[in-house]
């Protein structure tokens, strides 16, 4: 089995009117067996900027611990947020400096940018940016997000049912995938609010 | 830097509490050609004398003021080859900084890297301090800047300002000419009467160098003909 699937994920992020949402599920497992069902996936960097990061569990956690550094420093220095396509390049940037050991993660960015537009991308485990207009999938489920955001997504949705869409492309996914499931956990963020839900899907 | 007997910090305090070698590097400076910054609402400038040792030196081969980034450039006043070599390090620092975050540095961020870099030559064993004082000039999303380093490090932002020979002379006539609404034209005008008050010999296009930045975030230095062109307005 593929170092990527020892823990199962699923993260997806899409692109509303003004708004985005990024969502995981909340599997924590080793191989067959569930260990956690409570697994934080998503991750703020600031109020405006999120990050999912799927894969290996232990690099997520030390992942974001060396993101948030970053930018804590970069506030501190420059007195500002970071842009979130300027984190992307610095994700980018670190993951490419572990060219040859990587870090076993697929990250997927989310964030408002200037003047509030929304702005996703996902990056392989050595930092190969793709930048989408619709959304973006990671993680062990991200063959069957594909299909199920594919067919679901419209663009320019607004808040509600842009919701509505993650939640069901998110859970459907994760159903046909043993390693990632065990609910949801959805952001929804705005220029002015953020609301934070948890899904209830199949415990299995 | 090795069991040299040199190997300790020329920059120790004195009892007095200075550090006698930076005062000598700011010395170095104040002997050093006349230059100066003005910032205005739309943009900033930078101006200095190009006093050549001899008359047979090509004038076209030797230029003072630099670029740092596309949109910010430097002038100094003091040991030219010293300011080469911090110009040197701060285009690599500007691009490693958009090598990391693919944006281009702000000039505060470009700023407090060259002074920090000027600060470690106060507190190693075995180098002496940057014998320049450097105006960087720039224009970012926070608008146009000056600023002035010094030998020591300290970096400070200013509206206008001078640095080397007549200094005093010229920061008491900027004091009576800057407005904060000035333009970058009126400023270039401002700036060349500065340079005029302290000037021994004809000014012309080929013995002052000028440097702008406007709104278009592109600094570039003015040609011999353009300040020549300035130079008849202001007569």
């Amino acid at each position: 089995m593929s170092i990527f699937e020892y823990n199962g994920s699923a993260v997806v992020a899409m692109v509303g009117k003004n708004c985005f949402a990024i969502a995981s599920d909340r599997r924590l497992g080793v191989n067959l067996q569930t260990i956690a069902t409570d697994f934080q996936r998503i991750f703020k960097i600031h109020d405006k900027l999120y990050i999912g990061l799927s894969g290996l569990a232990t690099d997520v956690q030390t992942l974001y611990q060396r993101l948030i550094f970053r930018h804590k420093l970069y506030q501190l220095r420059e007195e500002r947020d970071m842009k979130p396509q300027t984190f992307a390049s610095l994700v980018s940037a670190i993951l490419y400096e572990k060219r040859f050991g990587p870090y076993f993660c697929q990250p997927v960015i989310a964030g408002l940018g200037d003047d509030d537009v929304p702005f996703i991308c996902t990056m392989d485990c050595i930092g190969a940016k793709e930048l989408a207009k619709d959304f973006v999938v990671s993680g062990t489920a991200s063959e069957s997000l594909y299909g199920a955001c594919e067919s679901m997504y419209k663009p320019n949705m607004e808040p509600e049912e842009l919701f509505e869409t993650i939640s069901q492309a998110l859970l459907s996914s994760v159903d046909r995938d043993c390693l990632s499931g065990w609910g949801g956990h959805v952001l929804l963020v705005t220029s002015t609010e953020v609301q934070e839900r948890t899904l209830k899907g199949r415990m299995d | 830097m090795g069991d040299s007997q040199y190997s300790f910090s020329l920059t120790t305090f004195s009892p007095s509490g200075k550090l006698v070698q930076i005062e000598h590097a700011l010395t170095a400076v104040g002997s050093g050609q006349t230059s100066l910054g003005i910032k205005a609402a739309n943009g900033v400038i930078i101006a200095t004398e190009k006093k050549l040792p001899s008359i047979l030196v090509d004038e076209t081969s030797v230029q003072k003021i630099q670029l740092m980034t596309t949109n910010i450039g430097v002038v100094y006043s003091g040991m030219g080859p010293d300011s080469r070599v911090l110009v040197r390090k701060s285009r690599k620092q500007a691009q490693q900084y958009f090598r990391l975050y693919k944006e281009p540095i702000p000039v505060t961020q470009l700023v407090r890297e060259t002074a920090a870099v000027m600060q470690e030559f106060t507190q190693s064993g075995g180098v002496r301090p940057f014998g320049v004082s450097l105006l960087v000039a720039g224009y970012d999303d926070n608008g146009p800047q000056l600023y002035q380093v010094d030998p020591s490090g300290s970096y400070f932002s200013w509206k206008a300002s001078a640095m080397g020979k007549n200094v005093s002379n010229a920061k008491t006539f900027l004091e009576k000419r800057y407005t904060d609404d000035m333009e970058l034209d009126d400023a270039v005008h401002t700036a060349i009467l500065t340079l005029k008050e302290g000037f021994q010999g004809q000014i012309s296009g080929k013995n002052i160098e000028i440097g702008i930045v406007g709104a278009d975030r592109k600094f570039r230095v003015l040609t011999p003909a353009e300040i020549d062109d300035y130079l008849a307005e202001v007569e």
